[in-house]
């Protein structure tokens, strides 16, 4: 028993209806008690479907566990495919479902329905809804496709967009024509917008196009078994693993590398002067495991932030990210507990944090700028403009996604230079936000009154417990002139050099020897 | 009462033949109450037991995740749980204590059952006991199911009141009590119009804090302010109080029916009602007809949803001209609804539980001008030309008296203010 507050995935079962949900001419009836409806909203409301997913869920209550639920069971998948007529369809039990022991997969089977019913065993009190989406997507690839002939030219398949992915649409459209400018075409598109007899020609690709190792790994390990077909092992976004992409793809198929990247602003954008003030910019990124791995390049080479701290909600990633967290110096933080990834993000004090809808909430209790780069989604995460994440045009949405969160860089400068005018003062936060820039009143200007000298509020708490060390009435002051995004690192940094060196107050020039021993 | 009043209809509902249908249902389970109860009673944490599709639900049903540590979690179950390698009664008393131990804000503990722990039969009542003496006198532990397969919806919050009757203390105290969650300024609305008429010994179930001095007994007379309380309606009769059959407040004519009930079992002087009601109610009058004109005329589907749909109807087919086509009700509890049947007049399809797909083709035939449904149902109908109304809002918004009559009425011609606002199309 785990006591849990906020989880980043679903159950398992939420996973298979992302992947039924992406598709057409599939139904899946699942064996759950009245209540497990709720899944609906997530495709209707948080991204907005204008039609309701292909469920039908046998919603049994406490009086037919002693009757029948197996005859509800069978009742319902019979109304089901009556009223649908799906291609295919699949079959499974939600956690409580499970418990009672119906078998839905065995009692389909001997209903004799004239589609291919494909069985789920997703074990809900060991997996959760990644590995469900995995798990659906391989058995339905493993029932369908079968080896043939391949098409003429070369051609690829899309597998592991879903829905309720995270900008899983339009990185489809983006990877679609990263491959065109190939002169390779898209046989099929998996699950997303796909049916079940597109999936009996997922054999004739020459190869498959891994988007996302999350929901689509294996599929693709079982079709490179089965119907010999390589999968790509770079996740296209960034630009560096984008011309990366394009390699692997171009050894896979002998095609001439070929990459169209006169839209690509990215690395202009960041080698620009106004960008100087990324430098060294300490971030700390958490999400799935390879949004977070993509991020960590991205945020290391191609914006010149520090990576302070990187891990991953899933465990199925946990060894891939603990070797790239070696990678970059730091440890890895794999956890589904999101308690500890904000106990760790305090412990850090990044100046911004890249994570998911969760990190977001952190950070704003912290005070610390986020941006989104991963699942779990938010109405946000599905916004009506083309966002994608991966190619040409992901590397450019990423680099204006991550700098909109900070405070922009010539207004970084004017805040240094003007950090006690009653107009650019730090409480008036980044201009290009929303919030209603206060004005400072006079009593509270330092230096014109006696204010208090410290709002328990407003700064961070120290992370390390320094109890024992005071701030001096002139060290608290100037640690007030110094501008709030820097404010919290600059306090945190001085206790910490302070309590190296054993001392027990901070005085005006233990902050500036702090300073100075930290100057980068 | 005739200054504008509607007259009564001549066969009301409560006697109609009901439409039963067993099918898929599309209905939230009871866990779902654990998100305005927790923000209601300020000292009081729901641990939910059950499994990760349990924490699921309540994280999306929420929407965002705006509070750092929520007075509710999750106990989730896990297969050393389920296989008996661990003792559940063990591990649960264990979770609780470093809860509790870093919540010292927790006064009250709710245990909530749900699918999965009833299925394996864990005995929250007997670990709830347990808990309660180890934990006493700071922390009071009780238990209720929340589950889908015993609760729907807004059940979860009569299992929970429910759960609170049997330890009340007893009193002989003549009192009015009033039941069911209401947001404090609505409640306070209500406490003052009680107040001016001569009704002050009243309390409230919940009451926002454990240490109140809620009491219950053979002198006190109580009154629901939502129709989904039938459970701790039979638990308060079975401490000896006596219930006060109402129409519930929703609307001018629902409230004064309400507050006239409570009036007369406290003997209140006639003249003192009308002179205390007066203003309110020219006030709601008012604010009510300004979203009626959008509703007039127009006709309304309810899907099973909060169980507020029969008192609902009632509002808006006598006070804002709508024509109801069906209304649906997840359970109908006659106990508690009838009076509010009684004031429907006959004519919609009554019915009770759900086959989802039937309703839908029977309400796609209807074409109704507004529908209400669950917001699985709100954007795919909206998609086919359906405007809708999430049923769930009308548990969140003050929307109960005189002061926020105008403020329901609102919430049904919104929508159609909408559409007819928005031009999508080219200007010709």
């Amino acid at each position: 028993m785990k006591l849990s507050v906020w989880t980043y995935e679903g159950p398992p079962h939420v996973g298979a209806l992302r992947v039924a949900t992406a598709m057409k001419g599939l139904h899946y009836v699942l064996h759950a008690p009245q209540g497990d409806t709720y899944a609906d909203l997530l495709f209707t409301m948080i991204e907005r479907r204008n039609h309701r997913p292909p469920v039908t869920y046998t919603t049994f209550q406490a009086r037919d566990l002693g009757a029948d639920t197996a005859n509800l069971f069978k009742t319902a998948t019979q109304a089901a495919y009556e009223r649908f007529h799906p291609q295919a369809m699949i079959v499974g039990a939600s956690c409580t479902a499970e418990l009672i022991q119906d078998d839905p997969g065995g009692m389909a089977e001997q209903m004799g329905l004239p589609c291919p019913v494909i069985a789920l065993d997703l074990p809900s009190y060991q997996r959760k809804e990644n590995f469900g989406a995995d798990e659906t997507l391989f058995q339905l690839v493993r029932n369908l496709a079968r080896p043939m002939e391949r098409t003429g030219h070369v051609t690829a398949n899309l597998i592991g967009p879903t829905a309720l992915g995270f900008r899983h649409r339009d990185d489809i459209t983006e990877v679609t024509a990263l491959l065109e400018d190939m002169g390779i075409s898209v046989n099929v598109c998996a699950p997303f917008n796909a049916t079940p007899e597109d999936l009996t020609r997922l054999g004739a690709a020459h190869f498959n196009v891994l988007m996302y190792p999350e929901t689509g790994e294996a599929a693709c390990r079982w079709m490179e078994r089965e119907l010999d077909q390589p999968f790509t092992k770079t996740v296209p976004i960034g630009v560096g693993a984008t011309r990366d992409f394009i390699a692997e793809v171009a050894e896979i198929t002998g095609h001439e590398p070929n990459l169209d990247d006169s839209r690509l602003r990215l690395p202009w954008y960041s080698a620009s002067v106004d960008s100087t003030y990324l430098t060294g910019k300490r971030v700390f990124l958490f999400g799935d495991g390879t949004h977070v791995a993509a991020a960590a390049r991205i945020a290391r080479d191609e914006m010149g932030f520090e990576v302070v701290g990187l891990g991953c909600y899933n465990r199925e990633m946990a060894r891939p990210i603990r070797a790239l967290a070696k990678d970059y110096g730091v440890e890895a933080l794999i956890t589904d507990d999101y308690l500890d990834v904000e106990q760790r993000i305090e412990e850090l004090a990044p100046e911004m944090i890249l994570g998911t809808q969760m990190e977001r909430h952190i950070g704003k209790r912290l005070g610390i700028p986020c941006a989104v780069i991963s699942a779990p989604v938010h109405v946000q995460d599905f916004p009506a403009r083309y966002s994608p994440q991966m190619g040409i045009e992901g590397a450019n949405v990423i680099f204006d996604t991550w700098v909109h969160p900070l405070v922009m860089g010539l207004e970084e400068h004017l805040l240094h230079m003007f950090r006690d005018d009653f107009e650019f003062h730090d409480d008036a936060g980044a201009s290009h936000h929303g919030h209603k820039a206060v004005d400072r009143k006079a009593e509270d200007r330092p230096g014109l009154a006696p204010g208090p000298l410290s709002h328990p509020t407003e700064d961070p708490q120290p992370a390390n417990d320094n109890t024992s060390i005071t701030w001096l009435a002139d060290a608290e002051k100037e640690l007030k002139k110094i501008p709030f995004f820097v404010r919290g690192k600059a306090r945190r940094n001085t206790e910490t050099f302070a309590a190296e060196r054993g001392m027990t107050q901070i005085s005006l020039d233990t902050l500036y020897e702090a300073k100075a021993h930290y100057a980068r | 009462m005739t200054d504008g009043a509607t007259p009564l209809p001549a066969a009301g509902c409560r006697d109609a033949p009901v439409l039963k249908q067993r099918g898929q249902h599309e209905v939230f389970c009871g866990l779902t109450g654990i998100i305005w109860l927790h923000r209601k009673m300020q000292d009081a944490f729901f641990l939910v037991v059950g499994s990760r599709t349990c924490a699921h639900l309540l994280q999306s049903a929420a929407g965002v995740m705006i509070f750092a540590e929520p007075r509710f979690g999750t106990a989730i179950l896990e297969e050393t749980d389920l296989a008996g390698l661990a003792d559940a009664q063990v591990e649960l008393e264990r979770e609780v204590a470093r809860l509790l131990e870093r919540r010292k804000d927790i006064r009250q503990l709710f245990l909530v059952g749900s699918c999965p722990s009833e299925v394996i039969k864990l005995d929250l009542a007997r670990a709830a006991e347990k808990l309660s003496l180890q934990h006493a006198p700071h922390v009071r532990v009780l238990n209720y199911s929340g589950s889908g397969i015993e609760t729907t919806f807004t059940e979860g919050e009569d299992a929970c009141l429910a759960s609170m009757v049997p330890v009340l203390p007893d009193t002989d105290e003549r009192q009015l009590l009033v039941v069911g969650a209401l947001p404090d300024v609505v409640e306070d609305q209500m406490l003052d119009l009680l107040s001016k008429m001569g009704i002050d010994n009243v309390k409230v179930l919940p009451a926002r804090r454990a240490d109140s001095t809620l009491a219950v007994g053979p002198n006190t007379s109580f009154i629901l302010t939502q129709p989904f309380l039938g459970g701790t309606l039979a638990a308060l009769g079975k401490r000896g109080a006596r219930h006060i059959p109402a129409p519930f407040p929703f609307g001018e004519e629902g409230t004064t029916a309400w507050l006239r009930a409570v009036a007369m079992e406290f003997g209140v002087d006639i003249t003192l009602f009308d002179t205390v009601t007066h203003a309110p109610r020219a006030r709601a009058r008012k604010a009510i007809s300004q979203a009626a004109e959008k509703l007039d005329g127009k006709s309304i589907f309810f899907f099973p949803d909060s169980q507020l749909e029969i008192p609902l109807a009632r509002f808006l087919t006598r006070e804002c001209g709508m024509t109801a086509i069906e209304v649906g009700a997840p359970y109908i509890h006659k106990g508690v609804v009838g009076p509010d049947l009684d004031l429907l007049e006959e004519g919609p399809t009554l019915s009770e539980g759900q086959d989802v797909e039937m309703q839908l083709d029977r309400c796609r035939a209807a074409q109704p001008d507004l529908t209400v449904c669950g917001l699985g149902l709100a954007n795919p109908l909206e998609a086919e030309g359906l405007a809708t109304k999430w049923a769930i809002e009308l548990v969140f918004t003050p929307v109960h008296f005189y002061e926020q009559a105008g403020d329901l009425a609102g919430l049904f011609s919104r929508p159609l203010n909408r559409r007819a606002k928005l031009r999508l199309e080219a200007a010709e």
